[in-house]
């Protein structure tokens, strides 16, 4: 058991150790100064640039922001659907598949472009590489950039300055960072085992004389940029369970820390835009703290095993871990790690099926989505951090009498209004639709599972979509030609779209009126947000809120599976 | 007017980006894949003494015959469909899956009983955990070396080899942690049974 801890700690402090130098980084490249990769990528900017038509000088309004971002993603939606619907006519189908049903075309399109990553479908018998390169693969850039640099014209328009240039901002998360690590990390995944083919499955006769087909394909490439975009979507069915996807350890390591690095970085870049590292550091803790307390919980969860199963067996109590839906090479300790990672970063990549773990390890999972900061997603959820700051120092200046001031600028109505669309979105897109579903259970929800768990199943397909995360339980009918098929992936459209661009479009024009305001100067009077005691008060508001909200949820599911195991 | 202008630029950087990301990119991987890890980028695969392909280093296979090392289950066929009855066409794609059964489903029960009744009759002693639940992927290469200690006086048995030989290869077929911290040991089960076969050709 110590071992299993001892490898979670290394991993994190690992995380720990470069967050840092790496939010600097990007702030760097945001600010437009001076770094290492200048003399390769200012040539290929200066083309795109120029191909264009972008003058890189020129500043957004608010909303001219918000209708960029908008163009952006209805042109990049309109062409990755048009490749998809298509893709029986189109090449590189080495397995000849035909194109998907128009519910999951119509499905899987949004579901990436809003980089969330939800899969009502397996890759190896679903896309064709030419899909997975063409579309997903470009998915995976475009929405990512997009959050990376919505992420980075909130902050500005929080400091005061000009929200900046969307295009700009774009190319620059492409060329400065997800490209550049795409490239490296690509190439060690490679030299560790994972294929990048164009050549169809190999069929052979295994030793026992049966017959399997291999599936491969052009994975590597996929694969770091999947973790690394927060993107999440597997280009096989089992996603980073699948050999092929994740082969062993060494490049476990490298998906986990590719999918945190750039969430937990991005808090020291805000810090390095408001001119206050020591407020990115008490934040970063904060995050950090409840971090590890959920991985923690589901790590003994999974290490003590399944009670009902440890009934049947005799074993050692350091080999009964729960194994269901896991892989032998990463065990307990990588799987609880992993699971609370990507649920926390809204990655959404899974290294064992969420669907078999203990309740524990669901309801941490579960916890990550619903509050959407524990790191976030890519550029957002350090959004939503400081959004949760704003409503602490509106809370807070409300008990003791003083008109709220964030970053010295004043927090009047409208910004409180913007924030709290920000915050009350989410609960309402889950736990509608979730409603409606569990009133059909069997003509809509399709549970893989019976009792309280089918109720978890549900909440969680929801709750994804909306956070932009995209794991799932899979033991879900969501996938054609199961019959809850068509519900499963029409009803998800309205929590990815709104759980996506609402948010986006609040925080933008939040930044917008914040930018726009006068800065008051800092008195004795003045609540210091850069405080210990503040960051508590930021850290009740966030776990009550959230709490709050969803508890009588998170009772029905994982708290009662949890007392049904425990009963025997 | 501004707004046609906007959404052609639009069209323009979403199309160079297209480019840049999502072909020059995967054209670049794929290049050096091919050319500096041309086995890693074609899968791993694994050849028998005659040089036929027989599978992946990475992706399990369910042995049932009783000479080999058995693998972890799966809850998906992955390597038994009839060429001649492939309805869901599992031989020209490939597959992956799990179970997804809750912790509280009755179901998992029953199946993890079934397989403890198996290996009990099969004298796979001590019974491990990772035999008798269904992996992540349906594919997993490894089990654990106390699953493959388990075997180890069956397939010694049958195959007549001395137990210490039968040991020493899985010793051979068993990867560490990486860095000796990260992740769990596992032994390679197609690459155990395969050199299991050499030895024996060799011995006869």
């Amino acid at each position: 058991m110590l071992q299993g801890f001892f490898q979670i700690a290394v991993t994190l402090i690992i995380l720990v150790v470069i967050a840092p130098f790496f939010g600097r980084y990007m702030a760097r490249v945001y600010l437009g100064e001076k770094t290492l990769l200048d003399p390769a990528m200012i040539p290929l900017e200066r083309v795109i640039y120029i191909l264009s038509g972008v003058r890189a000088k020129v500043n957004m309004t608010g909303w001219q922001y918000i209708r960029a971002v908008m163009f952006i993603n209805i042109i990049a939606g309109g062409l990755v659907f048009a490749l998809l619907k298509t893709q029986t006519f189109l090449p590189l189908n080495p397995t000849r598949l035909a194109t998907p049903a128009w519910d999951t075309v119509f499905h899987t399109t949004i579901s990436f472009l809003t980089n969330t990553d939800q899969q009502h479908y397996s890759g190896e018998t679903t896309l064709s590489y030419l899909s997975q390169i063409l579309g997903i693969g470009y998915m995976f850039f475009v929405s990512a950039a997009t959050g990376l640099a919505v992420g980075i014209a909130f902050i500005r328009g929080l400091t005061g300055k000009p929200l900046g240039n969307f295009y700009v901002d774009l190319t620059l998360s492409v060329t400065r960072i997800l490209l550049p690590i795409s490239l490296v990390g690509a190439i060690l995944l490679l030299a560790s085992g994972v294929p990048e083919t164009l050549l169809g499955p190999q069929i052979v006769t295994t030793l026992d004389g049966a017959t399997q087909p291999i599936a491969r394909g052009p994975v590597a490439h996929f694969e770091i940029i999947k973790q690394l975009g927060e993107n999440g979507g597997g280009f096989f069915g089992q996603n980073s369970a699948h050999p092929f996807e994740n082969p062993n350890p060494a490049t476990n390591l490298l998906e986990t820390i590719a999918m945190a690095s750039i969430p937990a970085a991005f808090i020291f870049t805000y810090g390095v835009f408001i001119g206050n590292t020591k407020q990115a550091k008490l934040l970063f803790w904060m995050v950090f703290i409840i971090f590890v307390v959920l991985i923690g919980v589901s790590a003994v969860d999974e290490y003590q095993g399944n009670p009902l199963v440890n009934d049947l067996l005799d074993l050692d109590p350091d080999l009964q871990a729960n194994l269901e839906g896991k892989e032998t090479r990463f065990g307990w300790a990588q799987t609880a790690l992993f699971t609370v990672t990507t649920t926390g970063t809204m990655c959404g990549a899974v290294n064992a099926m969420l669907d078999s773990l203990m309740p524990l390890g669901q309801l941490s999972a579960l916890f990550n989505l619903f509050l959407q900061i524990i790191w976030g997603g890519q550029g957002t959820g350090t959004a939503y951090l400081f959004i949760y700051l704003i409503l602490s120092v509106f809370v807070t200046g409300l008990m003791v009498g003083r008109t709220p001031e964030f970053l010295g600028r004043k927090i009047e109505k409208p910004e409180v209004v913007l924030a709290s669309v920000v915050l009350l979105v989410h609960p309402l897109v889950i736990l509608f639709p979730m409603a409606i579903t569990l009133a059909f259970p069997d003509q809509l929800a399709g549970t893989g599972n019976p009792g309280f768990h089918g109720v978890t199943e549900v909440v969680y397909e929801y709750a994804s979509a909306a956070a932009n995360n995209g794991s799932g339980f899979a033991g879900l009918g969501n996938s054609e030609p199961a019959k809850t098929a068509l519900w499963w992936n029409l009803s998800c459209l309205l929590p990815l779209i709104l759980g996506r661009y609402l948010p986006i479009v609040a925080m933008l024009l939040l930044a917008n009126n914040m930018a726009h305001k006068q800065p008051v100067p800092e008195t004795v009077g003045t609540l210091r947000t850069d405080t210990v005691l503040f960051t508590i008060v930021t850290a009740g508001v966030i776990v009550i809120l959230g709490v709050l909200t969803f508890f009588p949820v998170m009772a029905l599911g994982p708290i009662a599976e949890a007392f049904q195991i425990a009963r025997g | 007017m501004s707004i046609v202008r906007d959404f052609i630029r639009a069209i323009r950087i979403t199309l160079i980006l297209w480019v840049v990301t999502a072909v020059i990119y995967p054209a670049v991987i794929l290049l050096v894949g091919q050319k500096f890890f041309p086995y890693q980028a074609n899968g791993s695969l694994v050849q028998d003494l005659q040089g036929q392909v027989v599978g992946s280093a990475l992706i399990g296979q369910p042995f049932t015959a009783e000479r080999y090392f058995w693998s972890r289950p799966s809850s998906i066929n992955y390597s038994t469909a009839d060429p001649k009855n492939d309805k869901y066409h599992i031989l020209r794609t490939g597959i992956s899956g799990a179970s997804n059964l809750a912790p509280s489903n009755p179901e998992l029960l029953k199946q993890v009983q079934k397989r403890i009744d198996k290996l009990k009759q099969a004298s796979v002693l001590p019974i491990t955990a990772d035999l008798v639940y269904t992996s992540g992927s349906g594919l997993d290469p490894h089990i654990t070396p106390e699953a493959a200690m388990a075997q180890l006086n069956r397939v010694a048995r049958i195959r007549g080899f001395s137990a210490e030989q039968i040991n020493n290869l899985i010793i051979k077929h068993t990867r560490g942690r990486f860095l000796g911290i990260f992740g769990e040991p596992g032994v390679n089960v197609l690459n155990l049974n395969r050199d299991l076969d050499v030895a024996q050709a060799a011995r006869e």
